[in-house]
């Protein structure tokens, strides 16, 4: 049974796994998870990381608003975001645009930094 | 509001549920039991829809089904609860619990505070039971997690009403009902040939055919979409296949338990026989998902590595079906 220090050991935490005894009888074994496992996680993670760093830089550019950074950091698209915040997508994606973003009212900015679970100021402070 | 629980981790959080609220009654089924009578071994590829950057692959049915089809055919009544307020949901758990009814709930993973931060991603067919009320807290039974643990009344809230594609809607289920004898050889029986049924489906996105064209599509993909997504695509094969919840090889493990368990519960040595067949196919799901977290490990590329996937991936389609083939006629 592999035996990886990965991230569940961080939390320790097993995970269950069901593997042949010496008498050929199945049995649970507890993991801490596979090598394997943890490459296809952490690549899965360094596209996310990457995803984030393009957006920041996109913020910082001026071609994106902030909405679209703190997006990438809960791992939301724009469907996601649209479902949690209740505006419909077509007007989301429209306040990805920096002067929308910059018109937007206090109770939209309010919408979107309660889903971010951050404060309006943070949200309209430029970045992080 | 205590109700006495005994919390027994599982491989996977459908299974695991319904075996611990079921053994909660008295009813002692098993894990694998749970999963074999639910038809819960799968493969179905989605090209279409688009799960986290990269197409949509899974090892297992629909979430709930495998529960449907095993209360079905065991003939327990469970009644499912959905709420459009939270404010109801709440309310309504909180009687559940007041009855002293451990109470099943489907939630959204992303906000679960107690998972590892690697596997908060958005997704919302994960299962837990409550079974009780302390200050305010709520009392998780959590069956991939080794020990209990404890969630506030916001907390809750959030994770049953999280967003996305399925939404939980605050989904809640408790057992009803209970038969006071069933047929545990015929409710296998159908369960094994449902399974069959499926991965021998004539349809090109379920089963062994979806196998084929998974592998097919290996081939394809370097040229296609580039390097970098192939692997970003097979990384996602690897993650449904071995990720928390399958008990590993894509739930070929669990089912083989699942075929040894029928095996000498029926007095069936076929079975058992199909049982070690399983696991060497485990084995090999295995070995596939080595080879391809080898791509990452030595960044090795060229088509001939993805050539060599797709001819893998075939002939484990191949063997499974020969393999549910052969079951088939075993019932």
């Amino acid at each position: 049974m592999p035996q990886d220090e990965g991230s569940l050991a961080k939390k320790n935490v097993h995970e269950l796994c069901y593997a042949v005894d010496e008498n050929g009888r199945y049995t649970t074994v507890p993991s801490r998870g596979w090598e394997v496992k943890t490459l296809a996680l952490n690549e899965s993670l360094e596209l996310i990381e990457e995803r984030i760093a393009a957006t920041k830089t996109a913020v910082i550019a001026g071609q994106l608003s902030p909405i679209a950074y703190f997006m990438e950091l809960n791992r939301m698209d724009i469907p996601l975001l649209a479902s949690y915040v209740g505006i419909h997508r077509w007007f989301v994606k429209r306040h990805l645009h920096p002067t929308r973003f910059r018109k937007l009212k206090e109770k939209t900015l309010r919408k979107y930094a309660d889903v971010f679970g951050i404060t309006v100021e943070q949200l309209t402070s430029g970045l992080c | 509001m205590d109700i006495h629980f005994e919390h027994r981790q599982s491989a996977h959080c459908e299974n695991g549920v319904i075996s611990n609220l079921l053994n909660h009654r008295g009813v002692h089924i098993s894990e694998p039991m749970a999963f074999g009578i639910g038809s819960g071994l799968f493969f179905v590829y989605l090209p279409f829809i688009k799960v986290n950057f990269a197409p949509g692959f899974s090892y297992r049915p629909m979430p709930g089904n495998i529960f449907k089809k095993l209360a079905k055919r065991l003939g327990i009544g469970v009644k499912h609860q959905r709420f459009s307020s939270p404010e109801k949901a709440k309310a309504v758990l909180d009687e559940k619990l007041a009855q002293g009814i451990p109470v099943g709930l489907q939630v959204g993973v992303y906000h679960l505070t107690y998972f590892p931060d690697e596997y908060r991603f958005h997704f919302n067919a994960h299962n837990l039971v409550v079974y009780g009320k302390e200050a305010g807290e709520y009392l998780i039974s959590d069956p991939v997690m080794d020990y209990t643990t404890r969630l506030t009344e916001d907390e809750l809230q959030r994770v049953r009403f999280a967003k996305g594609a399925l939404p939980p809607k605050g989904h809640l289920y408790y057992l009803e009902r209970l038969p006071t004898s069933f047929d545990l050889e015929k409710a296998i029986k159908k369960g094994i040939r449902q399974t069959c049924n499926d991965m021998l489906a004539p349809v090109p996105i379920i089963g062994v055919q979806a196998m084929k064209w998974v592998a097919k599509n290996i081939r394809k993909w370097p040229a296609s979409i580039g390097i970098k997504k192939t692997n970003h695509y097979l990384g996602q094969l690897v993650r449904m296949q071995e990720e928390i919840g399958t008990g590993g090889g894509g739930f070929r493990f669990i089912y083989a338990a699942f075929l040894q368990e029928a095996g000498t519960l029926l007095n069936n040595p076929a079975l058992i026989q199909r049982s070690e067949e399983m696991t060497s196919i485990g084995d090999a799901w295995r070995d596939f998902a080595l080879d391809i977290s080898r791509i990452y490990k030595n960044r090795k590329s060229g088509s001939d590595v993805y050539e060599k996937l797709s001819d893998q991936l075939l002939s484990l389609a191949e063997r499974e079906k020969q393999f549910f083939t052969r079951l088939k006629k075993d019932v």
